[in-house]
This record gives C-alpha cells, sequence and structure tokens, in this order.
C-alpha cells in the first residue's frame, strides 16, 4: 500500500529544498566569507604540509609521534609514511591530513564550549542532544548535497560536510567529562569561594581532560571516515582518489590510496591518544597504577 | 557570641517545595509530602557558640550532610534563616557568598575532595590562590598547616601517593591554612579505617585546644560524636530530635530513637569521672589531729579518710590502723601519717581512665578539680554501674549513680553547660 492511498504525500523534501535554495539566497553573503575562511585555512594547512621538502615533513611526523608515545610508535610511522611515498600518495595524503586538521580543530572549537554549556546547564543538554543525533545519523551523503549547493565545489563543502559529521562527539565527550567529575571536588572549589569560570579551569576541566581528548580523538577520526566520502564534492585529497578508483573500477589505486587513509588513520589515532595519556590528571592516575 | 544560628530551616528538594513547607509547617509527616517534594531538612533551630565544636549525628538519609550544606550557602534553606555572624545566608548574593566563604567559613569533605594534578602544597593553598594571596606567602602558610598536620615534607607529592588517613589530613590542612574562623567537617573521618580515625579525632582535638575554631562536625558515629562534640543535635528523618551535650544524651535521651541509638555506646569513653562522682563520706582537714581523723572516720562508719589542706587540697588518704598507731606513738601532724596508694583523678578523665586507679585499690578514686581540690569520689561499685544502661541512673546520690544529670562540677567551658532541649520527633 502506498502513501498516496492513504492521503497526500508529505512534500517534505521539496521543503528542504526550497529552504535550502532560500538560505543560499538570503544568506549568500556570509556563506561566501565562511567558504573564504575555510579555503584560506585549509590553503595554510596545505602549503605548511607540503612546501618543506617531503622527507623534512616526514621527519617532524615521525618525530611528533617518537615525543607523543616513543620510539616503536616513531619507527612504525616512519615505515607508514615511506609505504604512502612509495604508492605515489604523498600529496593527496597531506591534503587529506590539512582537511583533517583543519576540521578537527573547528568541529573542536565548536564542539568543546558547547559542551561545557550543555554540562552546566540542562535545557541546553536536552536541546542539544537531539540536533547531535540527528547530524551524527543521517547519512552523510546526504548533507553533501545542500552543502555543495551552498557552498559550491571544492574544499569548502567537503570541509563543512566533515565538521557537521564530527562535532558530536566533541560536545558528547565533553559533556560527559565535566559531568562526571568527583561532585564533592567541584563542591570544594564552591566552599572555598572560587567563581565559576575558576572552577571550571582549575577543577572541572583538568578533571574532565582524559574524557575531553577521548573525544578529540574521536573527532578526528570521524574526520578522516568523512574525508573520503567528501571526495564524493570534489575535495582534493585521499577521497577523490579513491572515489575515481570505484567509477573506474581500478582496484589497484582503490588499494593504494585506501592503504593511505588507514596509515593516517592509525597514526592520528595513536598519537591522540597518547596526547590524552599526558594530561596532568591522566599522568596522576598512572601513578597510582603503577605503585 | 554565636556564630551560626539556624532558626526554623526547612529544606526541600522537588517540583514544589513551598507547598511541602507549608504542609509540614501544619504538622504533616515526611511521607505525607512525599508527592510535592522530598524533605531532606525539617524544621531545624540551633545555635553554635564561638570555639565550640558542634556535633551533628544521624544515620545517612537523616539530612545531615544538607543542613550542614545550608551553613556555607552550598545550599540555601527553602524556609527559614541561617545566619553566619552577620550575613543572612538566604538572602546573601552570589559575590558576598564567595567572599564570605573566603574569610569565614572552609570545609573538609568525606572523600577529602583534593585536586588529583596538584601537588600537596598546592592543595593545601587552594583556599589562598583563590583569595588572591601572592604566592610565597601563600606557600609559607599552606607549609605551615601541612606542619600543624604533621605532613611536613610530603609538599612536592600527589595525592595518589599519600594514603587515605594522610590525604584526609591534606583536607583538613587545606581548611586550616584558609585562617578561617569557622570550620566545616562532612564525615570528615568516615572513610578512614578504624585506628587511623581514631588518630584523627586525637589530632583535631589536640588542634582544637590550640586553635579554638567554631567546628560544625557531621558524623554518624556517635562514638565519634561524643569524642569530639561539646555540644550534639541528633537528627532522624529530617529532624533534629535532640541536642545536647554527649552526658546528657547518654543519660536523658529525649525518646526512644535516641536511647536505642546511644544503647551500644561505649559509655566509658563518654562519660567523665565528674559525672559519675560522689561525694566523699570522710574528709578530715589537716589541722585536725589524730583525734580529729578518727571521730571522723567512726562517725562515717569507715575505716579511711581524705585528708585535704585549709583549701580542700588533697593530700593523701588516712587508713585508721595507722592514724590508731600514730596517735600511739605521739605523731601530731596528719600528714606523716597518710600513704600514698591512691591515684587521685581530674574531674575531665573519662572513665575507661579511671580502671586503672580503681584495681589498685579497695578505696573509692578521689577526684580532684585542676586546682588538686578534692570534689568527689568514684567507689569501684559505682564505676561499675556507669558501664551499665540508663535504668540505674536514678540513683540517690549519695550510694552510686550512673550518670550525674546535672553539668558536671568543674568544667569551666560555658557552652557545656548549655540545658539540653529536646524536640519531640
Amino acid at each position: 500500500m502506498s502513501a498516496t492511498e492513504i492521503g497526500p504525500r508529505i512534500p517534505l523534501g521539496a521543503w528542504i529544498e526550497s529552504g535550502v535554495d532560500w538560505v543560499t539566497d538570503a544568506f549568500g553573503v556570509l556563506f561566501d566569507l565562511v567558504r573564504t575562511i575555510l579555503v584560506a585555512s585549509f590553503d595554510a594547512a596545505e602549503t605548511l604540509l607540503t612546501s618543506p621538502p617531503w622527507w623534512v615533513v616526514v621527519a617532524v611526523l615521525s618525530a611528533l609521534a617518537f615525543w607523543a608515545k616513543g620510539w616503536r610508535l616513531g619507527v612504525g610511522a616512519l615505515l607508514g609514511f615511506v609505504v604512502v611515498l612509495g604508492v605515489d600518495q604523498w600529496d593527496n595524503a597531506m591534503a587529506s591530513l590539512a582537511l583533517v586538521l583543519v576540521a578537527s580543530f573547528i568541529a573542536l572549537a565548536i564542539g568543546i564550549p558547547l559542551g561545557v554549556w550543555a554540562a552546566r546547564d540542562d535545557r541546553v543538554s536536552a536541546t542539544v542532544r537531539p540536533v547531535l543525533d540527528f547530524m551524527q545519523t543521517m547519512p552523510a551523503f546526504v548533507y553533501l548535497i545542500p552543502v555543495v549547493v551552498v557552498f559550491r565545489a571544492g574544499v569548502a563543502p567537503g570541509l563543512v560536510a566533515t565538521i557537521i559529521f564530527a562535532l558530536a562527539p566533541g560536545v558528547r565527550f565533553t559533556e560527559l567529562g565535566i559531568r562526571q567529575v568527583d561532585r564533592e571536588v567541584v563542591e570544594a572549589g564552591h566552599a572555598f569561594g572560587a567563581p565559576p569560570g575558576r572552577i571550571l579551569r582549575q577543577i572541572q576541566m583538568p578533571l574532565a581532560m582524559p574524557t575531553i581528548m577521548a573525544g578529540v580523538n574521536q573527532v578526528i577520526m570521524l574526520s578522516l571516515s568523512m574525508v573520503v566520502i567528501s571526495g564524493l564534492a570534489g575535495t582534493r585529497g585521499l577521497g577523490r582518489e579513491v572515489v575515481s578508483a570505484l567509477s573506474t573500477i581500478d582496484i589497484a589505486l582503490g588499494f593504494e590510496a585506501g592503504l593511505a587513509v588507514v596509515i593516517l588513520a592509525i597514526y592520528l589515532d595513536r598519537i591522540t591518544s597518547a596526547l590524552a595519556s599526558r594530561s596532568p590528571v591522566a599522568r596522576a592516575l598512572q601513578a597510582t597504577a603503577a605503585r | 557570641m554565636t556564630i551560626l544560628a539556624a532558626d526554623g530551616v526547612f529544606k526541600v528538594f522537588g517540583r514544589r517545595p513551598g507547598e511541602a513547607v507549608r504542609q509540614l509547617r501544619a504538622g504533616a509527616s515526611r511521607d505525607d509530602v512525599r508527592a510535592l517534594g522530598t524533605p531532606a531538612v525539617i524544621d531545624a533551630s540551633f545555635t553554635v557558640e564561638a570555639g565550640e565544636t558542634f556535633v551533628v549525628m544521624g544515620l545517612s538519609g537523616s539530612g545531615k550532610s544538607t543542613l550542614l550544606r545550608m551553613l556555607n550557602g552550598l545550599w540555601r534553606p527553602t524556609a527559614g534563616t541561617i545566619r553566619l555572624g552577620d550575613a543572612d545566608l538566604g538572602s546573601i548574593s552570589a559575590r558576598d557568598l564567595r567572599t564570605l566563604r573566603q574569610e569565614r567559613v572552609s570545609m573538609v569533605f568525606q572523600h577529602f575532595a583534593l585536586l588529583p594534578h596538584r601537588t600537596i602544597l598546592e592543595n593545601a593553598a587552594y583556599a589562598l590562590a583563590v583569595r588572591g594571596v601572592d604566592g610565597a606567602e601563600r606557600r609559607r602558610r599552606a607549609g605551615e598547616a601541612l606542619e600543624m598536620v604533621g605532613l611536613g615534607g610530603w609538599e612536592d607529592h600527589l595525592p595518589a601517593e599519600l594514603s587515605g588517613g594522610m590525604r584526609q589530613r591534606v583536607g583538613l590542612a587545606r581548611a586550616l591554612a584558609a585562617g578561617t574562623d569557622v570550620l566545616l567537617m562532612d564525615e570528615a573521618f568516615s572513610a578512614l579505617d578504624p585506628l587511623i580515625r581514631r588518630e584523627m579525632q586525637d589530632q583535631l582535638v589536640e588542634l582544637q585546644q590550640s586553635l579554638g575554631k567554631t567546628i560544625v562536625f557531621i558524623t554518624h558515629d556517635l562514638n565519634e560524636a561524643m569524642r569530639l562534640g561539646d555540644r550534639i543535635a541528633v537528627m532522624r528523618d529530617g529532624r533534629i530530635v535532640q541536642i545536647g551535650t554527649s552526658e546528657q544524651i547518654l543519660s536523658e535521651p529525649a525518646n526512644d530513637y535516641v536511647a536505642q541509638f546511644v544503647a551500644d555506646v561505649d559509655r566509658t569513653r563518654v562519660l567523665t569521672a565528674g559525672s559519675v562522682m560522689v561525694r566523699p563520706r570522710a574528709v578530715v582537714v589537716v589541722g585536725a589531729g589524730p583525734r580529729g581523723a578518727l571521730r571522723e572516720m567512726r562517725d562515717a562508719q569507715t575505716s579511711a579518710a581524705y585528708l585535704v589542706d585549709r583549701n580542700r587540697r588533697l593530700l593523701g588518704v588516712l587508713r585508721d590502723d595507722d592514724v590508731l598507731a600514730g596517735q600511739r606513738r605521739g605523731v601530731e601532724t596528719l600528714a606523716e601519717l597518710t600513704r600514698d596508694e591512691v591515684t587521685a583523678v581530674g574531674v575531665d578523665a573519662p572513665l575507661a581512665e579511671i580502671f586503672a586507679p580503681s584495681a589498685e585499690t579497695p578505696l573509692p578514686v578521689p577526684v580532684v578539680d585542676d586546682d588538686g581540690r578534692l570534689v568527689g569520689v568514684i567507689p569501684r561499685v559505682t564505676l561499675l554501674e556507669a558501664m551499665a544502661p540508663t535504668e540505674s541512673a536514678n540513683g540517690d546520690g549519695s550510694g552510686g549513680t550512673a550518670a550525674a544529670a546535672s553539668a558536671p562540677p568543674g568544667r569551666t567551658n560555658g557552652t557545656l553547660s548549655a540545658p539540653a532541649t529536646a524536640v519531640p520527633a
């Protein structure tokens, strides 16, 4: 039985479409501004990663891994990047890395303050939660369409779609982390007359930091997974390689680009987890466990 | 001087607290208003005097923690007033409340509430940092406070490296470093092992003797309440059912609930010599001579007497045979005839400390005040009776009463003589 037999069809899709059209016209200037900022940030990040000779970048990224975790990760990162170079995906990988860094940075810049706000106010939390559910579960391809309409093809729609997709864990983990902070310790802050801002900075944020860092890790991983999908919108990088391999049934290219994504993913995951365990609170807790 | 005063204080959590308070005032029970909200504190009134240790005791869910949190404004009362000094904590602005907390009232928490990523010194200095005291001064005062609680040398360690008892000492040092005159302690020793807990209690008593803070101490442990409290408020289901000194609560429980609660308390640590002592039967003033001493003993039908000087200061014990022998030898000064076998105890000594002197001699143990004056004696039978529950408390005052109803003589702390007030449950 089709919907037309029990009543008129709800033209929800058409409404959304005309809504998007209206938004594009009304806020065109704003979107152009956002687009300009996004493209400029991406260009800056990409320039940073590609203008030095490749061996400098590989050395710096491997050294970062060594500093964050130890020599194993340092050597692993070095080998991984050599493989990426070997399959001739270096430039694409750096474009994708630039995309991930810019998208994650913006997603966290929005997500962490929003999470703090939601942790302090139950009404904000109740409002934000369904919006996050929507953003996270809506098939990612779907909001690529309006985003492309609004921001036109290129890097900007890819970034916007990635930010929307990756925003949720930043908010959720921050809210969770702050709500989980020992109530008594927060109470102690109040009991000694500390103002709320000081309690947030010196008690809630540091104690929530291990959880927030887990959120940062999730944001980065989701950004990377979205980078592939945003290849559909014409964003440069590994995503576009994967999409073109898909459309030409090029198994070799598909595998090589896919492997580069995996190497980037493992690298970013290990680095962020290692950074999470370097927060003062995490280290204090490790000191206890070691005794 | 009254530091804290609560008057008809209610705290109701839930949807319609105001209506719940109205019904509670009209005589509704806690269960009657369940649909409107959860009353945590019902009609609490009390005052805490400067320098006093005021203990609020009750089982979990009795509202004692909520009550404590209203004393520094962490919760605002639903109805009634709470005054800390001149400030009304119900209507004070958030900014003034912060200033008040920084300058007048600090708090010690059950689970220590230390910052795990800050060193012991930084934790102890927290209150001073909040107040904006500069770095050097802050470290000096926090260091002093740590020294005071016996944690000198641990300044650079993290809380996780310390045992529970030591962590709570940091909590105490943090509150002491704040330099406030009021100290709120929320089940401060409850999370510690029994032995450590005793140690901390002793340390608090010791510190309190030199610091003279006004302390409100929350506990569910009656023995702890009795050890620490100048006065104790017993709470049940949100209401204060009795306020009084430990002796008053032990000997005149306001109702069956309190009586049951105190039934298994270690009475020998609560009751003092002053509260169980009786009038000595035979007292001889030093100038009376052997003849007078013997007459005194004959009249009192005893074979021994306590020898005192003109100011009633205890000099020793006289036995009838010693005095008789002395008289035959022609000794005129009674002081030469005393025996040293009896050890006197102070009026504030808990009964636990009287067993040993009592075991040394069949004579009643003499009780002396701070100036060494004989104020009473404790016969062995009295000591044994005092340990039994309250049935035997209505003695005749000369034979052997378990617990003297009146405030013990000789205690100088004014807060101890406050009358017991009983609130019907």
